[in-house]
């Protein structure tokens, strides 16, 4: 007596399959090292927004008296040339490095996005010469001209987030371009024709969700980056700008104090290394847990 | 290959002179003159120093002096430095930076490689988190913020090494190891990685399985192709070296090209500005070409036609 | 003093288990055998029936994480393979057990001549200065069939087609001529024509060495020419074992009649293909007893427990409750 294959029980489960997304969340959320730099992030990022309304000094506010003191409890970090408050500067300039990381990266995603994905799209010569110019450009010696810019033109604001966004915007577009490209001739594509789907749908629906996870990883880590550029230039004089401050600056005055008050420096200092650092450890983390074969740098 | 070279070699020409131009023009565009920015000259005095220099001509036409004064190798004078000439300049100062660079670089090259590969052999151990973690710090940590650093701890507090100096070899130490920072942690986690991906394929379990010892298959098997992507990091890495270079000279008072060029763009001197970036160019190009004839020695599938 | 038809490999209870997420894939579930001198034994499955693990399991190629061999015995000349040092295994692999695998085009290392990968196993094993080994190499190159071979010892893996990378590996393969050459699949990855070739390569070369061969395929076509026993595997386990002729005319567990009769016979009029009904196995979800239940279409209430080993003959075994 033979019992019917379909009557029993391990036939009858029910598979449940997981997305990409939920897969990848789940991926990402054991990673320690990725969620600890979320954490200290989100405590940075409010801590530079509402910090400096709780405190009782203002970050230009100067007093000759006080100048360059060691941490106290009046100034938990201390006090600069100006006798300004270390602790209020610090936070806002992590406001404005964070800012200037964060608009810089917006300004390359868009340009390197619809570049990227134009090219891509629509192959053949555009995508030849497009890429060509991307080559061009990408040889130059950004730097110097950077600082050509920055010297010879104008320091404001405003050219500082063009010039950093000018340059991440290359390989974002190189990544999408090269997404879009391998997409668009997977068979899916095809498949989705056959049937019948139009060509809008075809972009939104399909290539462009599976071109998200590298764009993703990369703006997160563009951030960092422009961060640290900003912070460079700053340091040699052509960033960010007095009466404005950035950690880039503080640390900048910071050096030449060094040996007598180390603390000028050292507290920008670390916590712009601590944010560049939990930055780093969220991209990795969610590099690694949108594809665990993504692993180049 | 010799014939890839050449073309490789004339390629560079017309970037070059993209360059150039590009260089050029933007100067010129901005305003101000190299001699509007010191000491308030009167204006007969800027007028004649604008017509020393060559200043004062059309703009087309200095533009054409300076290439042909280039093809016969000749970058110009310097307006800040009286007397010398940007050629002069980069002979004087090139030799420092060259050191400086090379050995920071050898040096991170050696420790981020051994780290690297350690670390992969050691996948996911206490080792392998605590290397990529400090991998990770050198990545995040600016140059400028490790070099004072290192000052604070290695001159200051342990007095082991004297802060910024030149002079003597033992001046070279903080910053070079400053400069090696950022590429240790890259080199690193590229070796690591490229490993990884090695050790994973199926010729490893070959070696391994011709009774090969666990050393030789990791260095000479797996080594070849996971060495790649470090080779292929050569090239954005410079770009990386200029940077740090300039920070660098500026914290520990290096006398290099670095801090050369940022007097220069402060005061705007057009021809060392010029100058430098040519110069600097050029060695980034040639350099990327020679990263790619190594690649090609490295790897024998790839073909260039 | 051995006589000829000795023993020269006993595997016995061998485990091998890979450790996940949390679970357990018990990839290798107490497999034994034996292998007598100069007899080829064929082990045939489907993908997951745990063919290349046992075998890789013989030479400790297991990596761990995530593999481990958790258990039992391989026995090669006195020895428990899975016991001795592992500086002792090394001298092992490669000199006395040597194996070939699956793939050719991606078990050969692409930045190396193959001069050199040739060269490095007698120099190590035997000591050979490098203009001995070359030597030889281009000896073994020529005996497993690749015409020029002084000039080709300096080529690139890349440089070669499919079939003669094969030859390659069989060359390297038997460069010490092992007692032992374990062939894990070695013609699936090749086009049909050349897998006739590589399989006669593999005969010729057996009887001119001596040398004992294991031979892993799914294809049931290629046990028939090539061996004098076949072991089936099913889930991790051993589920029959016979004589090869003995096992097409009369097989005896109902997976390996399943397989027989999917190799579709063209002198006969089929209007369906057979297909033994079902999926592959989970084998970090095992059912109870037999492991083949789901999906045996003579399968009774007795087969929830672990079916006992049923000896047909002496040298016939199937490991089933029905009875023939």
């Amino acid at each position: 007596m033979s019992q019917a294959v379909s009557d029993l029980p391990e036939n009858n489960q029910l598979v449940v399959g997981t997305s990409l997304w939920q897969d990848a969340w789940r991926r990402l959320k054991k990673n320690k090292l990725a969620i600890l730099g979320a954490i200290i992030l989100i405590i940075i990022v409010t801590a530079s927004v509402f910090g400096p309304a709780l405190s009782s000094y203002s970050y230009d506010q100067i007093n000759l008296d006080k100048s360059s003191e060691p941490p106290s409890w009046e100034h938990w970090f201390g006090t600069d040339q100006l006798g300004r408050d270390i602790l209020v500067r610090s936070l806002i300039g992590g406001r404005i490095s964070l800012m200037v990381g964060v608009i810089a990266t917006a300004v390359s995603f868009v340009i390197g996005v619809t570049y990227g994905a134009i090219s891509g799209y629509f192959g053949g010569y555009i995508d030849e010469l497009m890429m060509r110019i991307v080559d061009v450009i990408y040889s130059l010696p950004y730097l110097f001209l950077v600082i050509v810019l920055l010297a010879f033109f104008t320091k404001s604001i405003f050219m500082l987030f063009f010039v950093l966004g000018a340059v991440s915007w290359l390989t974002m577009a190189r990544i999408v371009r090269g997404q879009v490209l391998s997409i668009k001739n997977q068979e899916f594509i095809e498949a989705a024709r056959a049937v019948g789907v139009e060509t809008p749908m075809i972009i939104f629906r399909h290539i462009v969700p599976n071109t998200l996870g590298p764009v993703i990883v990369y703006t997160t880590l563009t951030i960092p980056s422009a961060m640290l550029s900003e912070a460079f230039l700053s340091f040699l004089g052509l960033g960010v700008q007095p009466p404005l401050a950035s950690w880039g600056t503080m640390v900048n005055e910071g050096v030449e104090a060094i040996s007598v008050y180390p603390w000028q420096l050292i507290f920008p200092g670390l916590m712009m290394a601590i944010t560049l650092f939990s930055l780093n450890f969220l991209g990795d983390g969610l590099r690694d847990a949108l594809d665990p074969q993504m692993r180049k740098d | 290959m010799l014939k890839l070279i050449l073309r490789r070699l004339i390629g560079m020409i017309p970037i070059l002179f993209i360059i150039i131009t590009l260089t050029f023009f933007l100067i010129r565009l901005a305003p101000g003159s190299p001699f509007t920015n010191e000491k308030a000259f009167p204006p007969e005095v800027v007028q004649a120093l604008n017509k020393q220099y060559g200043l004062d001509k059309p703009l087309y036409i200095q533009y054409f002096n300076y290439i042909s004064g280039l093809a016969k190798g000749n970058l110009g004078p310097s307006t800040r430095y009286v007397g010398q000439t940007v050629n002069e300049m980069i002979a004087n100062h090139l030799p420092t930076s060259l050191l400086l660079g090379l050995i920071a670089y050898g040096f991170a090259l050696i420790a981020g490689i051994t780290i690297g590969i350690i670390s992969s052999l050691r996948q996911n151990s206490v080792v392998d988190y605590f290397s990529m973690a400090v991998a990770m710090l050198g990545i995040s940590l600016p140059s400028f913020v490790l070099g004072p650093l290192l000052v604070i701890v290695f001159s200051l507090t342990l007095f082991w090494l004297p802060p910024a100096r030149w002079g003597e070899p033992k001046h070279l130490i903080l910053p070079a190891l400053t400069l090696s920072g950022v590429y240790i942690a890259y080199i690193a986690r590229l070796t690591r990685s490229g490993m990884l991906e090695v050790l994973r394929a199926d010729y490893i379990r070959t070696a391994r399985a011709k009774g090969l010892s666990e050393s030789v298959v990791v260095l000479r098997h797996a080594l070849r192709g996971g060495i790649i992507p470090v080779v292929s990091f050569t090239g954005p890495a410079l770009t990386f070296l200029l940077a740090g270079t300039i920070v660098v000279e500026k914290i520990f008072a290096v006398p290099g090209l670095g801090r050369i060029f940022i007097e220069a763009a402060n005061s705007r001197d057009y021809f060392v500005v010029m100058g430098l970036t040519l110069f600097v160019s050029t060695i980034l190009v040639v350099m990327n070409l020679l990263v790619d004839i190594v690649i090609g020695l490295l790897d024998p599938r790839v073909s260039y036609k | 003093m051995a006589k000829s038809n000795s023993t020269i490999l006993s595997v016995r209870n061998l485990q091998t288990h890979f450790y996940g997420d949390g679970s357990v894939v018990k990839a290798v579930d107490g497999v034994s055998f034996e292998l007598k001198k100069g007899e080829t034994l064929g082990i045939v499955g489907e993908s997951g029936s745990g063919k290349s693990v046992t075998n890789l399991s013989i030479l400790r190629l297991i990596p761990y994480p995530p593999g481990k061999i958790v258990g039992g015995e391989v026995l090669f000349d006195n020895k428990d393979l899975l016991k001795i040092p592992e500086n002792e295994i090394r001298r092992i692999r490669g000199k006395r057990i040597a194996m070939i695998f699956q793939d050719p085009m991606t078990s050969l290392n692409p930045f190396m001549n193959i001069g050199s990968q040739l060269m490095e196993i007698t120099q190590l094993h035997e000591g050979l200065s490098s203009k001995e080994a070359r030597k030889k190499a281009i000896e073994m190159l020529e005996l497993v069939g690749i015409s020029d071979a002084s000039k080709r010892i300096n080529d690139y893996p890349h440089q070669f087609s499919g079939g003669m990378r094969q030859r390659v590996m069989i060359a390297m393969a038997l460069s010490c001529k092992p007692e032992l050459l374990i062939a894990d699949e070695p013609t699936t990855a090749l086009d049909v024509t050349i897998q006739a070739q590589i399989l006669e390569l593999i005969k010729s070369l057996k009887e001119k060495i001596g040398t004992s061969v294991i031979l892993i395929t799914h294809d049931l076509g290629i046990v028939a020419a090539m061996t004098d026993h076949i072991a089936v595997m099913y889930a991790g386990k051993i589920v029959e074992y016979a004589p090869t002729e003995e096992l097409f005319d009369s097989p005896h567990h109902p997976y390996t009649k399943g397989l027989l009769k999917s190799v579709p016979d063209p002198l006969i009029d089929q209007e369906k293909l057979f297909q033994i009904p079902g999926l592959p196995p989970d084998l970090s979800n095992l059912p109870k007893g037999c492991p083949f239940s789901p999906r045996c279409s003579n399968v009774i209430a007795k087969c929830q427990e672990v079916p006992p080993i049923q000896q047909i003959n002496d040298q016939h075994y199937s490991v089933c409750w029905l009875e023939n």
